[in-house]
């Protein structure tokens, strides 16, 4: 079950004009910055299918700025956004995509500061629900259908061990786990579905380990 | 994770077996699924449901697109009713304008509450504002009304879609419309089969069609789109209570949904590349708001 709660249904509350195209595309952009963890200095946003075609119409790239800058769907600054981002200094630009991409509310988002840089890909899947689909060239595979915490980390040893011992700790019982990374002793990702929602003690926990950059939860 | 239900028959099954409204039976899944407790569900719902009369308010005052191309009609409407020689009646016309007024709302980027989505979100509330003023329910009973909707909601984003993009407006306008007769049917009084009847007949009067926003606004033929689904829904909610039934079960109808949706070519699913958004007229109003350019061109 992709939609799990009656909330994805009747809901969410939000600034016009699509929930697909403008409260998603708020989403997808404030999971992006959640999982950079601050502030970007810019942002190139590339979009695709149907967003690449209707973005204006839809104020896509608006939304998708207001969720870089933090803002939620119901946010009035929403509408703002761009004038907001240029108040903070967020340089941006938007890069319509021709060619076929598997969803066609797809969006890319490459942003940064002089200290890192991060991309992460998310489609908008109909009524503001979204999914990421690649962080920084891992393809994330999540069903969707448990809530699911995202973990950067350095790759060290003994990472994944505190990572699981800390859930164990809370009694959350993980039915799926993937680990990747791109070159030995750099990044790596963890993507973990858990059975249980995961509340903001536990990630408050799991962020002070070791060797841990970030950690976000995202499909629940 | 366990569900009480996950499709319409599953649905209808649990509440007339325990002998419960389709609204509760949706409470109880979330309840269960989101480990939350009732009052903090209903208190959210409620929540929603101020946000859809605020718009619904906000709307019949009038109020006007950006672009220009949407806005005022449903003070209109309301203007027409008050002169008391409507034709298909004040219920109808009522529900019709106010979903015209939550879309209008929507298209000024107001505030709504998407009901599955923000393009079709009239739908559902206009109805509800509509059916209210005859039935006279407590609010708890319009909290429910919420609840019946999102049920069958629930089954049609998860068996089917209900996104435009993916499954064309029937996805939409068509899965909003037809969660509304569900529910008008439980708050009438209907039997939860009664609801699925009206969801279905509904939905089958929605199937094919397609997503063609002209210059991929959420504006034309989006707001009267929703017009029509709330008719849509008003009628087939009362030929479920009258006790006309769909050949065609629930469930069957939702799959068809899905699988037009599959064939529907791309240019037809929220592009603006096809349909209405192709006109000539549709065409020009595109050049005219964005000053000449094509939308999508790779600029």
């Amino acid at each position: 079950m992709k939609f799990k709660s009656v909330f994805d249904i009747i809901g969410p509350v939000m600034i016009g004009p699509s929930s697909s195209h403008t409260a998603g595309a708020a989403r997808i952009g404030r999971v992006a910055r959640d999982l950079f963890g601050r502030q970007p200095e810019w942002a190139k946003i590339h979009l695709y299918g149907s967003f690449a075609e209707t973005y204006k119409g839809h104020s896509t790239d608006v939304a998708i700025i207001g969720g870089l800058l933090d803002y939620d769907t119901f946010d009035e600054r929403i509408k703002t956004s761009f004038e907001e981002a240029e108040k903070l200094g967020m340089a941006f630009e938007f890069i319509p995509e021709v060619g076929n991409v598997e969803h066609p509310n797809t969006a890319r988002i490459v942003l940064g500061d002089e200290r890192s840089e991060m991309s992460m890909m998310g489609i908008s899947i109909g009524g503001g629900k979204i999914e990421i689909t690649e962080l920084n060239g891992f393809p994330l595979k999540l069903s969707g259908e448990h809530p699911a915490i995202l973990v950067v980390h350095e790759d060290r040893s003994g990472c994944i061990a505190n990572v699981s011992n800390c859930l164990y700790k809370y009694d959350i019982n993980i039915g799926h786990m993937e680990v990747s990374r791109k070159e030995k002793g750099h990044m790596a990702l963890m993507v973990i579905e858990v059975d249980q929602n995961v509340d903001k003690e536990v990630m408050d926990e799991l962020r002070d380990l070791p060797n841990i950059t970030q950690v976000t939860r995202i499909a629940d | 994770m366990e569900y009480l239900f996950r499709n319409v028959r599953e649905l209808v099954e649990r509440a007339e077996q325990e002998n419960k409204l389709i609204s509760e039976v949706m409470i109880e899944q979330e309840m269960l699924v989101t480990d939350r407790s009732r009052e903090e569900i209903m208190k959210q719902m409620d929540r929603n449901l101020t946000v859809m009369e605020e718009a619904v308010e906000k709307g019949l005052k009038g109020v006007h697109s950006v672009s220009g191309l949407t806005g005022g009609d449903a003070v209109l409407l309301q203007e027409y009713m008050a002169k008391g020689n409507s034709l298909s009646g004040d219920l109808l016309l009522d529900a019709v304008s106010k979903a015209v007024a939550t879309n209008e709302v929507n298209a000024a980027m107001g505030t709504i509450c998407a009901t599955p989505t923000a393009g079709s979100a009239g739908v559902v509330p206009g109805t509800l504002f509509a059916v209210r003023n005859k039935l006279n329910p407590t609010r708890e009973q319009m909290i429910r009304f919420l609840f019946t909707s999102g049920a069958f909601g629930f089954v049609v984003a998860n068996n089917a879609s209900i996104s435009g993009a993916a499954g064309g407006c029937q996805a939409e306008v068509g899965s909003a419309a037809a969660m509304a007769a569900a529910a008008i049917v439980e708050m009438a009084g209907g039997t939860p089969q009664q609801s699925s009847e009206a969801f279905a007949i509904t939905m089958k009067n929605m199937l094919g069609l397609v997503c063609d926003p002209v210059a991929g606004l959420v504006e034309v033929p989006c707001v009267k789109r929703n017009a029509m689904g709330a008719a849509n829904s008003v009628v087939a909610a009362d030929m479920a209570l009258a006790g006309v039934k769909s050949r065609i079960p629930c469930d069957e109808v939702i799959g068809a949904m899905f699988e037009i949706g599959q064939s529907m070519p791309s240019a037809l699913r929220e592009t603006a590349k096809g349909g209405l958004a192709a006109t000539p007229t549709g065409k020009w109003l595109e050049a005219k708001i964005f000053g000449g350019a094509v939308v999508g061109s790779g600029r």
